[in-house]
Protein backbone atom coordinates (compact mmCIF):
# COMPACT_ATOMS: atom_id res chain seq x y z
CA UNK A 1 0.00 0.00 0.00
CA UNK A 2 2.99 1.94 0.89
CA UNK A 3 5.83 2.09 -2.10
CA UNK A 4 9.38 4.53 -1.99
CA UNK A 5 10.54 3.93 -5.62
CA UNK A 6 14.22 4.99 -6.59
CA UNK A 7 13.29 8.29 -4.09
CA UNK A 8 16.26 11.53 -3.61
CA UNK A 9 15.86 14.32 -1.62
CA UNK A 10 18.57 16.75 -2.00
CA UNK A 11 18.74 19.55 0.15
CA UNK A 12 21.33 21.63 -1.73
CA UNK A 13 24.80 20.19 -3.22
CA UNK A 14 26.85 19.69 0.45
CA UNK A 15 23.37 17.76 1.95
CA UNK A 16 21.86 14.76 0.54
CA UNK A 17 18.97 13.24 2.72
CA UNK A 18 17.93 10.39 0.12
CA UNK A 19 19.36 8.56 -2.01
CA UNK A 20 17.62 5.40 -4.07
CA UNK A 21 15.52 4.62 -1.45
CA UNK A 22 13.49 1.61 -2.17
CA UNK A 23 10.72 -0.35 0.20
CA UNK A 24 7.14 -1.26 -0.14
CA UNK A 25 4.85 -1.66 3.24
CA UNK A 26 1.93 -4.30 2.98
CA UNK A 27 -1.10 -3.37 4.54
CA UNK A 28 -1.20 -4.61 8.71
CA UNK A 29 2.63 -4.61 8.26
CA UNK A 30 4.62 -2.76 11.70
CA UNK A 31 7.78 -1.17 10.47
CA UNK A 32 10.79 0.10 12.81
CA UNK A 33 12.44 2.73 10.30
CA UNK A 34 15.64 3.15 11.88
CA UNK A 35 19.60 4.29 11.89
CA UNK A 36 21.53 7.35 13.39
CA UNK A 37 20.64 11.01 13.44
CA UNK A 38 20.77 12.16 10.15
CA UNK A 39 20.34 9.05 8.53
CA UNK A 40 16.80 10.34 6.82
CA UNK A 41 14.49 8.48 8.85
CA UNK A 42 12.76 12.22 9.32
CA UNK A 43 13.17 13.30 5.71
CA UNK A 44 11.63 9.40 5.42
CA UNK A 45 8.51 10.61 7.33
CA UNK A 46 8.67 14.00 5.97
CA UNK A 47 8.07 13.20 1.99
CA UNK A 48 5.64 10.19 3.80
CA UNK A 49 2.90 13.34 5.22
CA UNK A 50 3.86 15.11 1.98
CA UNK A 51 5.65 17.75 4.30
CA UNK A 52 8.46 17.68 1.59
CA UNK A 53 8.59 16.76 -2.04
CA UNK A 54 11.38 14.37 -3.67
CA UNK A 55 13.55 15.62 -5.92
CA UNK A 56 13.51 12.10 -7.88
CA UNK A 57 11.20 9.44 -7.92
CA UNK A 58 7.81 8.29 -6.91
CA UNK A 59 5.87 7.68 -3.62
CA UNK A 60 2.40 5.92 -3.32
CA UNK A 61 0.13 5.64 -0.47
CA UNK A 62 -2.76 3.63 -1.78
CA UNK A 63 -4.69 6.00 -4.98
CA UNK A 64 -2.61 8.71 -3.86
CA UNK A 65 1.23 9.73 -5.42
CA UNK A 66 2.18 12.15 -2.87
CA UNK A 67 4.56 13.45 -4.63
CA UNK A 68 2.22 14.73 -7.18
CA UNK A 69 -0.28 16.28 -3.94
CA UNK A 70 -0.16 20.01 -4.44
CA UNK A 71 -1.48 22.44 -1.13
CA UNK A 72 -4.88 21.94 -1.87
CA UNK A 73 -5.03 17.82 -1.70
CA UNK A 74 -2.96 17.41 1.34
CA UNK A 75 -5.41 18.21 3.94
CA UNK A 76 -7.50 15.42 2.56
CA UNK A 77 -4.91 12.65 2.05
CA UNK A 78 -3.75 13.47 5.75
CA UNK A 79 -6.94 12.30 6.84
CA UNK A 80 -6.14 8.78 5.51
CA UNK A 81 -3.13 8.81 8.46
CA UNK A 82 -2.29 9.30 11.87
CA UNK A 83 0.87 11.16 12.78
CA UNK A 84 2.58 10.77 16.01
CA UNK A 85 5.66 12.96 16.69
CA UNK A 86 8.51 13.38 18.98
CA UNK A 87 7.03 16.96 20.57
CA UNK A 88 3.27 15.80 20.79
CA UNK A 89 2.29 18.51 19.04
CA UNK A 90 -1.02 19.40 20.66
CA UNK A 91 -2.96 21.82 20.49
CA UNK A 92 -1.95 24.43 23.46
CA UNK A 93 -5.72 25.87 23.56
CA UNK A 94 -7.64 22.67 23.58
CA UNK A 95 -8.22 20.19 25.98
CA UNK A 96 -7.08 16.08 25.82
CA UNK A 97 -11.28 15.55 24.87
CA UNK A 98 -10.71 18.49 22.16
CA UNK A 99 -7.45 17.97 20.88
CA UNK A 100 -8.56 14.02 19.80
CA UNK A 101 -11.99 15.24 18.68
CA UNK A 102 -9.84 17.96 16.15
CA UNK A 103 -8.67 15.20 14.37
CA UNK A 104 -12.94 14.19 13.35
CA UNK A 105 -14.00 17.63 13.47
CA UNK A 106 -11.38 18.44 10.28
CA UNK A 107 -12.91 15.17 8.56
CA UNK A 108 -16.59 16.44 9.12
CA UNK A 109 -17.56 13.81 11.22
CA UNK A 110 -21.00 14.10 12.88
CA UNK A 111 -21.32 15.72 16.29
CA UNK A 112 -22.57 12.57 18.12
CA UNK A 113 -20.14 10.18 16.57
CA UNK A 114 -17.35 12.54 18.08
CA UNK A 115 -19.03 12.29 21.56
CA UNK A 116 -19.16 8.17 21.26
CA UNK A 117 -15.42 7.98 19.59
CA UNK A 118 -13.17 10.34 21.62
CA UNK A 119 -14.06 9.19 25.19
CA UNK A 120 -13.91 5.42 24.38
CA UNK A 121 -10.17 5.68 22.29
CA UNK A 122 -8.95 7.81 25.47
CA UNK A 123 -10.22 5.19 27.50
CA UNK A 124 -8.60 2.93 25.29
CA UNK A 125 -4.54 5.06 26.09
CA UNK A 126 -5.65 5.01 29.83
CA UNK A 127 -6.70 8.53 29.98
CA UNK A 128 -10.34 8.14 30.29
CA UNK A 129 -10.49 10.24 33.74
CA UNK A 130 -7.88 13.42 32.18
CA UNK A 131 -10.66 14.43 29.42
CA UNK A 132 -11.06 18.12 30.73
CA UNK A 133 -7.33 18.62 31.23
CA UNK A 134 -5.18 20.81 29.38
CA UNK A 135 -1.71 19.71 27.59
CA UNK A 136 0.59 21.80 30.40
CA UNK A 137 -1.68 19.98 32.82
CA UNK A 138 -0.46 17.00 31.75
CA UNK A 139 2.98 14.63 31.95
CA UNK A 140 5.13 13.75 29.18
CA UNK A 141 3.83 9.99 28.61
CA UNK A 142 -0.10 11.48 29.32
CA UNK A 143 0.56 13.90 26.07
CA UNK A 144 2.12 11.56 24.03
CA UNK A 145 -0.86 9.28 24.88
CA UNK A 146 -3.75 12.29 23.75
CA UNK A 147 -1.26 12.13 20.62
CA UNK A 148 -1.96 8.31 19.87
CA UNK A 149 -5.19 9.22 21.00
CA UNK A 150 -5.83 11.28 18.39
CA UNK A 151 -3.78 9.99 15.54
CA UNK A 152 -5.84 6.57 15.99
CA UNK A 153 -9.78 8.10 16.36
CA UNK A 154 -10.35 8.57 12.87
CA UNK A 155 -9.41 4.75 11.71
CA UNK A 156 -6.58 5.56 9.66
CA UNK A 157 -4.93 2.69 7.61
CA UNK A 158 -1.61 3.99 8.70
CA UNK A 159 -0.05 5.48 11.73
CA UNK A 160 3.61 7.08 11.34
CA UNK A 161 5.65 7.74 14.55
CA UNK A 162 8.21 9.81 13.93
CA UNK A 163 10.57 9.15 17.27
CA UNK A 164 7.46 8.78 19.64
CA UNK A 165 9.80 8.04 22.89
CA UNK A 166 12.36 10.96 22.31
CA UNK A 167 11.24 13.09 25.22
CA UNK A 168 9.66 10.00 27.36
CA UNK A 169 11.92 8.08 30.29
CA UNK A 170 12.50 4.15 29.38
CA UNK A 171 8.99 3.09 31.32
CA UNK A 172 6.59 5.64 30.04
CA UNK A 173 7.91 4.73 26.51
CA UNK A 174 7.55 1.11 26.75
CA UNK A 175 3.99 2.17 27.33
CA UNK A 176 3.89 4.13 24.41
CA UNK A 177 5.35 1.07 21.64
CA UNK A 178 2.68 -1.41 23.69
CA UNK A 179 0.20 0.80 22.55
CA UNK A 180 1.33 1.37 19.13
CA UNK A 181 2.07 -2.91 19.24
CA UNK A 182 -1.57 -3.58 20.27
CA UNK A 183 -2.84 -0.61 17.39
CA UNK A 184 -1.14 -2.52 15.03
CA UNK A 185 -2.74 -5.74 16.14
CA UNK A 186 -6.24 -4.26 15.34
CA UNK A 187 -5.24 -4.02 11.87
CA UNK A 188 -3.83 -0.55 11.60
CA UNK A 189 -0.26 -0.10 9.70
CA UNK A 190 2.27 1.39 11.70
CA UNK A 191 5.63 2.58 10.43
CA UNK A 192 8.05 4.01 13.72
CA UNK A 193 10.99 5.88 13.32
CA UNK A 194 13.47 5.82 15.90
CA UNK A 195 17.02 5.52 17.09
CA UNK A 196 16.62 3.64 20.21
CA UNK A 197 18.60 0.35 20.39
CA UNK A 198 15.93 -1.50 22.96
CA UNK A 199 12.72 -0.18 21.76
CA UNK A 200 13.75 -1.82 18.01
CA UNK A 201 15.01 -4.89 20.13
CA UNK A 202 12.11 -5.61 22.05
CA UNK A 203 9.27 -5.07 19.17
CA UNK A 204 11.05 -7.90 17.29
CA UNK A 205 9.28 -6.82 13.92
CA UNK A 206 10.23 -5.59 10.33
CA UNK A 207 12.97 -3.64 10.54
CA UNK A 208 14.28 -1.16 7.55
CA UNK A 209 17.66 0.55 8.56
CA UNK A 210 18.71 3.62 6.66
CA UNK A 211 22.75 4.68 6.91
CA UNK A 212 23.51 8.49 5.03
CA UNK A 213 20.31 8.63 3.07
CA UNK A 214 20.61 4.62 1.78
CA UNK A 215 18.61 1.71 3.28
CA UNK A 216 21.51 -0.56 3.94
CA UNK A 217 19.26 -3.19 5.04
CA UNK A 218 15.79 -4.34 5.62
CA UNK A 219 15.13 -7.67 7.41
CA UNK A 220 11.69 -9.21 8.71
CA UNK A 221 12.21 -9.72 12.78
CA UNK A 222 15.26 -7.80 12.48
CA UNK A 223 16.87 -6.07 15.08
CA UNK A 224 18.91 -2.39 15.61
CA UNK A 225 22.45 -3.47 14.14
CA UNK A 226 24.34 -0.51 12.91
CA UNK A 227 28.27 -0.53 12.89
CA UNK B 1 -20.95 22.79 5.19
CA UNK B 2 -22.99 23.99 7.58
CA UNK B 3 -21.11 21.76 10.05
CA UNK B 4 -17.78 23.40 9.32
CA UNK B 5 -19.01 26.67 9.09
CA UNK B 6 -20.31 26.12 12.87
CA UNK B 7 -17.26 24.50 13.35
CA UNK B 8 -15.18 27.65 12.27
CA UNK B 9 -17.50 30.03 14.26
CA UNK B 10 -17.48 27.72 17.64
CA UNK B 11 -13.59 27.82 17.49
CA UNK B 12 -12.99 31.03 16.54
CA UNK B 13 -15.07 32.16 19.79
CA UNK B 14 -13.40 29.33 22.16
CA UNK B 15 -9.93 30.66 21.06
CA UNK B 16 -10.55 34.35 21.68
CA UNK B 17 -11.96 33.62 25.36
CA UNK B 18 -9.18 31.36 25.68
CA UNK B 19 -6.13 33.54 24.62
CA UNK B 20 -7.33 35.94 27.08
CA UNK B 21 -4.77 37.96 27.14
CA UNK B 22 -3.38 38.43 23.56
CA UNK B 23 -7.15 38.91 22.53
CA UNK B 24 -7.47 41.50 25.29
CA UNK B 25 -4.33 42.96 23.72
CA UNK B 26 -5.64 43.39 20.37
CA UNK B 27 -8.83 44.50 20.95
CA UNK B 28 -6.86 47.39 23.12
CA UNK B 29 -4.39 48.15 20.21
CA UNK B 30 -7.57 47.94 17.86
CA UNK B 31 -9.82 50.41 20.19
CA UNK B 32 -6.87 53.30 19.70
CA UNK B 33 -7.00 52.83 16.17
CA UNK B 34 -10.71 53.25 16.29
CA UNK B 35 -10.57 56.10 18.53
CA UNK B 36 -8.14 57.92 16.06
CA UNK B 37 -10.62 57.09 13.38
CA UNK B 38 -13.27 58.56 15.08
CA UNK B 39 -11.44 61.36 15.83
CA UNK B 40 -10.79 61.95 12.01
CA UNK B 41 -14.71 61.96 11.52
CA UNK B 42 -15.11 64.45 14.03
CA UNK B 43 -11.89 66.76 12.61
CA UNK B 44 -13.60 66.22 9.31
CA UNK B 45 -17.10 67.19 10.98
CA UNK B 46 -15.46 70.63 12.73
CA UNK B 47 -13.15 71.67 9.86
CA UNK B 48 -16.29 71.60 7.40
CA UNK B 49 -18.52 73.34 9.92
CA UNK B 50 -15.64 76.24 10.50
CA UNK B 51 -15.19 76.34 6.48
CA UNK B 52 -19.28 76.61 6.40
CA UNK B 53 -19.19 79.49 8.97
CA UNK B 54 -16.20 80.88 7.41
CA UNK B 55 -18.05 80.97 3.95
CA UNK B 56 -21.17 82.60 5.60
CA UNK B 57 -19.18 85.61 6.13
CA UNK B 58 -18.05 86.27 3.13
CA UNK B 59 -20.19 88.13 0.73
CA UNK B 60 -19.57 91.22 -1.83
CA UNK B 61 -21.74 94.36 -1.31
CA UNK B 62 -23.10 96.58 -4.42
CA UNK B 63 -23.85 100.17 -3.63
CA UNK B 64 -25.66 102.20 -5.48
CA UNK B 65 -25.35 105.79 -6.03
CA UNK B 66 -28.03 107.48 -4.70
CA UNK B 67 -30.62 108.64 -7.43
CA UNK B 68 -30.88 104.76 -8.61
CA UNK B 69 -34.83 104.40 -8.31
CA UNK B 70 -35.73 101.19 -5.91
CA UNK B 71 -37.49 99.92 -9.29
CA UNK B 72 -33.83 99.58 -10.60
CA UNK B 73 -32.30 98.48 -7.77
CA UNK B 74 -35.05 95.76 -7.67
CA UNK B 75 -34.92 94.50 -11.12
CA UNK B 76 -31.12 94.23 -10.74
CA UNK B 77 -31.44 92.39 -7.53
CA UNK B 78 -34.27 90.08 -9.67
CA UNK B 79 -30.98 89.70 -12.96
CA UNK B 80 -28.42 88.71 -10.12
CA UNK B 81 -30.28 85.91 -8.59
CA UNK B 82 -30.64 84.47 -11.77
CA UNK B 83 -27.10 83.69 -11.95
CA UNK B 84 -26.20 79.89 -11.06
CA UNK B 85 -23.23 80.91 -8.96
CA UNK B 86 -25.33 83.19 -6.77
CA UNK B 87 -26.85 82.07 -3.08
CA UNK B 88 -28.65 84.88 -2.08
CA UNK B 89 -29.14 88.51 -2.50
CA UNK B 90 -30.41 90.66 -0.02
CA UNK B 91 -31.48 94.18 -0.63
CA UNK B 92 -30.46 96.71 1.95
CA UNK B 93 -32.38 99.98 1.31
CA UNK B 94 -30.81 103.13 2.41
CA UNK B 95 -33.39 103.84 4.91
CA UNK B 96 -32.80 100.65 6.74
CA UNK B 97 -29.32 100.99 6.29
CA UNK B 98 -29.26 103.52 8.21
CA UNK B 99 -31.58 101.86 10.77
CA UNK B 100 -29.31 99.18 11.35
CA UNK B 101 -26.27 102.34 11.57
CA UNK B 102 -28.01 103.75 14.61
CA UNK B 103 -28.71 100.65 16.05
CA UNK B 104 -24.79 100.06 16.17
CA UNK B 105 -24.24 103.53 17.52
CA UNK B 106 -26.92 104.28 19.73
CA UNK B 107 -24.27 104.30 22.67
CA UNK B 108 -21.61 106.89 20.87
CA UNK B 109 -23.45 109.78 21.42
CA UNK B 110 -21.43 112.13 18.97
CA UNK B 111 -22.33 110.11 15.76
CA UNK B 112 -25.77 109.99 17.13
CA UNK B 113 -26.06 113.79 17.25
CA UNK B 114 -24.00 114.17 13.83
CA UNK B 115 -26.93 112.01 11.98
CA UNK B 116 -29.60 114.08 13.92
CA UNK B 117 -28.15 117.39 12.56
CA UNK B 118 -27.37 116.34 9.07
CA UNK B 119 -31.05 115.92 8.31
CA UNK B 120 -30.66 113.76 5.42
CA UNK B 121 -29.75 109.93 5.03
CA UNK B 122 -25.75 109.79 3.85
CA UNK B 123 -26.02 106.26 3.37
CA UNK B 124 -27.01 104.63 0.11
CA UNK B 125 -28.52 101.62 -1.11
CA UNK B 126 -26.39 98.10 -1.45
CA UNK B 127 -27.12 94.30 -2.28
CA UNK B 128 -25.51 91.73 -0.27
CA UNK B 129 -24.36 89.13 -2.53
CA UNK B 130 -23.60 85.54 -1.65
CA UNK B 131 -21.75 82.97 -3.64
CA UNK B 132 -22.37 79.13 -3.77
CA UNK B 133 -18.62 78.86 -3.78
CA UNK B 134 -15.77 80.99 -2.83
CA UNK B 135 -14.23 81.16 -5.90
CA UNK B 136 -17.24 82.20 -7.67
CA UNK B 137 -17.11 85.99 -6.28
CA UNK B 138 -14.57 86.99 -9.03
CA UNK B 139 -17.00 86.13 -11.77
CA UNK B 140 -19.89 88.07 -9.75
CA UNK B 141 -17.89 90.86 -9.13
CA UNK B 142 -17.40 91.17 -13.05
CA UNK B 143 -20.94 91.09 -13.76
CA UNK B 144 -21.50 93.32 -11.45
CA UNK B 145 -18.87 95.66 -12.76
CA UNK B 146 -20.41 95.41 -16.37
CA UNK B 147 -20.68 99.14 -18.11
CA UNK B 148 -24.36 98.33 -18.44
CA UNK B 149 -25.23 98.78 -14.71
CA UNK B 150 -22.26 101.74 -14.17
CA UNK B 151 -25.00 104.06 -14.42
CA UNK B 152 -26.52 102.82 -10.82
CA UNK B 153 -23.20 101.20 -9.20
CA UNK B 154 -21.48 103.50 -7.38
CA UNK B 155 -19.07 100.70 -6.17
CA UNK B 156 -18.49 96.57 -5.67
CA UNK B 157 -17.06 95.75 -2.14
CA UNK B 158 -15.16 92.74 -3.94
CA UNK B 159 -11.96 94.81 -5.07
CA UNK B 160 -11.26 96.35 -1.62
CA UNK B 161 -11.90 93.07 -0.52
CA UNK B 162 -10.55 90.73 -3.36
CA UNK B 163 -7.19 89.60 -1.61
CA UNK B 164 -8.65 88.40 2.16
CA UNK B 165 -11.51 86.55 -0.30
CA UNK B 166 -8.86 85.04 -2.17
CA UNK B 167 -6.60 84.33 0.73
CA UNK B 168 -9.89 82.44 2.28
CA UNK B 169 -10.19 80.43 -0.75
CA UNK B 170 -6.53 79.23 -0.94
CA UNK B 171 -6.86 78.07 2.49
CA UNK B 172 -10.18 76.15 2.26
CA UNK B 173 -9.20 74.52 -0.23
CA UNK B 174 -5.90 73.79 1.52
CA UNK B 175 -8.12 72.15 4.55
CA UNK B 176 -10.00 70.11 2.42
CA UNK B 177 -7.41 68.74 0.75
CA UNK B 178 -4.78 68.33 3.70
CA UNK B 179 -7.77 66.78 6.00
CA UNK B 180 -8.04 64.12 3.20
CA UNK B 181 -4.85 63.77 2.91
CA UNK B 182 -4.26 63.57 6.70
CA UNK B 183 -7.32 61.07 6.75
CA UNK B 184 -6.35 58.62 4.71
CA UNK B 185 -2.82 58.27 5.93
CA UNK B 186 -3.61 58.28 9.40
CA UNK B 187 -6.29 55.67 8.80
CA UNK B 188 -3.85 53.66 6.63
CA UNK B 189 -0.74 54.12 9.64
CA UNK B 190 -4.31 52.97 11.72
CA UNK B 191 -4.60 50.03 9.98
CA UNK B 192 -1.01 49.06 10.04
CA UNK B 193 -0.69 48.62 13.42
CA UNK B 194 -3.78 46.83 13.80
CA UNK B 195 -2.30 43.95 11.35
CA UNK B 196 0.89 43.94 12.96
CA UNK B 197 -0.71 43.28 15.84
CA UNK B 198 -2.90 40.26 14.77
CA UNK B 199 0.10 39.29 12.88
CA UNK B 200 2.37 38.84 15.61
CA UNK B 201 -0.62 36.92 17.41
CA UNK B 202 -1.21 34.57 14.75
CA UNK B 203 2.62 33.75 14.38
CA UNK B 204 2.60 33.17 17.92
CA UNK B 205 -0.02 29.93 16.40
CA UNK B 206 2.15 29.00 13.88
CA UNK B 207 2.94 25.29 15.62
CA UNK B 208 -0.59 24.89 16.01
CA UNK B 209 -1.19 25.89 12.32
CA UNK B 210 1.14 23.21 11.65
CA UNK B 211 -0.40 20.63 13.45
CA UNK B 212 -4.29 21.55 12.24
CA UNK B 213 -2.26 20.82 9.01
CA UNK B 214 -0.38 17.85 10.23
CA UNK B 215 -4.25 16.33 11.11
CA UNK B 216 -5.78 17.22 7.89
CA UNK B 217 -7.27 20.45 8.73
CA UNK B 218 -8.26 22.07 5.21
CA UNK B 219 -6.88 25.70 4.95
CA UNK B 220 -10.63 27.35 5.15
CA UNK B 221 -11.19 25.12 8.61
CA UNK B 222 -7.77 26.66 9.93
CA UNK B 223 -8.24 29.89 8.39
CA UNK B 224 -11.75 30.38 9.45
CA UNK B 225 -11.24 30.76 12.78
CA UNK B 226 -8.64 33.45 13.03
CA UNK B 227 -11.26 35.54 10.76
CA UNK B 228 -14.06 34.34 13.44
CA UNK B 229 -11.43 36.01 16.05
CA UNK B 230 -10.99 39.00 13.93
CA UNK B 231 -14.49 39.53 13.73
CA UNK B 232 -14.99 39.53 17.27
CA UNK B 233 -12.19 41.97 18.08
CA UNK B 234 -13.64 44.35 15.43
CA UNK B 235 -17.21 44.42 17.11
CA UNK B 236 -15.45 44.83 20.77
CA UNK B 237 -13.45 47.33 19.67
CA UNK B 238 -16.08 49.41 17.87
CA UNK B 239 -18.63 48.62 20.95
CA UNK B 240 -15.54 49.90 23.25
CA UNK B 241 -14.24 52.89 21.67
CA UNK B 242 -18.02 54.02 20.96
CA UNK B 243 -18.51 53.74 24.72
CA UNK B 244 -15.35 55.54 25.66
CA UNK B 245 -16.09 58.53 23.33
CA UNK B 246 -19.27 59.60 24.31
CA UNK B 247 -18.23 60.84 27.56
CA UNK B 248 -15.17 62.60 25.70
CA UNK B 249 -17.26 64.34 23.23
CA UNK B 250 -19.49 65.45 26.00
CA UNK B 251 -16.83 66.78 27.75
CA UNK B 252 -15.23 68.63 24.46
CA UNK B 253 -18.37 69.74 22.41
CA UNK B 254 -18.11 73.34 24.77
CA UNK B 255 -14.79 74.50 23.85
CA UNK B 256 -15.73 73.82 20.40
CA UNK B 257 -18.39 75.76 20.66
CA UNK B 258 -16.63 78.64 21.62
CA UNK B 259 -14.77 78.48 17.99
CA UNK B 260 -16.92 77.36 16.06
CA UNK B 261 -20.67 79.07 16.71
CA UNK B 262 -23.46 76.28 15.96
CA UNK B 263 -21.33 73.56 16.39
CA UNK B 264 -22.09 71.29 18.60
CA UNK B 265 -20.11 68.06 18.71
CA UNK B 266 -22.00 65.93 21.14
CA UNK B 267 -25.12 66.55 19.30
CA UNK B 268 -23.47 65.41 16.49
CA UNK B 269 -21.76 62.49 17.80
CA UNK B 270 -25.78 62.02 19.54
CA UNK B 271 -28.00 62.04 16.16
CA UNK B 272 -25.26 60.54 14.01
CA UNK B 273 -24.18 57.69 16.64
CA UNK B 274 -25.96 54.98 14.58
CA UNK B 275 -23.89 55.74 11.33
CA UNK B 276 -20.74 56.29 13.49
CA UNK B 277 -21.42 52.99 15.00
CA UNK B 278 -21.70 51.43 11.15
CA UNK B 279 -18.37 52.82 10.45
CA UNK B 280 -16.13 52.14 13.62
CA UNK B 281 -18.02 48.18 13.08
CA UNK B 282 -17.24 48.29 9.13
CA UNK B 283 -13.51 49.34 9.57
CA UNK B 284 -12.64 47.24 12.64
CA UNK B 285 -14.34 44.39 11.04
CA UNK B 286 -12.90 45.00 7.74
CA UNK B 287 -9.14 45.55 8.88
CA UNK B 288 -9.71 42.32 11.62
CA UNK B 289 -10.91 40.12 9.16
CA UNK B 290 -8.15 41.05 6.73
CA UNK B 291 -5.42 41.32 8.66
CA UNK B 292 -6.04 37.61 9.95
CA UNK B 293 -6.69 36.74 6.49
CA UNK B 294 -3.26 38.06 4.94
CA UNK B 295 -1.70 36.63 8.07
CA UNK B 296 -2.37 33.66 8.21
CA UNK B 297 -1.81 32.69 4.52
CA UNK B 298 2.09 32.47 4.80
CA UNK B 299 1.48 29.23 7.02
CA UNK B 300 -0.76 27.22 4.60
CA UNK B 301 2.25 26.33 2.64
CA UNK B 302 3.50 22.56 3.20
Amino acid sequence: MIAFQGVYKIYNSHSTALEDVNFRVNPGEFISLVGRSGAGKSTVIKLLIGEEKPNRGRIFFGQYEINKLNDKDLPPFRRHIGIVFQDFRLLAAKNAYENVAFALEVAGRPQREIADLVPQVLDMVGLGDKTKNFPHELSGGEKQRVAIARAMVHRPEVIIADEPTGNLDPFHAAEIIDLLKKINQLGTTVILATHDRDIVNAVEKRVITLDRGRVIRDEEGGRYILV
Amino acid sequence: MFTVISRIVHYGFTNFWRNGWPSAATVAIMVVALMGFLGLIFFNVITGQAIISVQDKIDISVYFKTNTPEDEILSIKQSVESLSEVKSVEYVSADRALEVFKENHKDDPTISQAITELGNNPLVASLNVKARQPDQYASIAQYLQAPNLARWVDNVSYSKNEVVINRLVAIIENVNRGGLILTIVLALIAGLVVFNTIRLAIYSSRDEIGVMRAVGASNSLVRGPFMVEGVIAGVLSAVVSIIIAAPITYAVSPYFNVFIPGLNIFRYFYTNLLSLFGYQLIFGIGVGVLSSFVAVRRYLKN
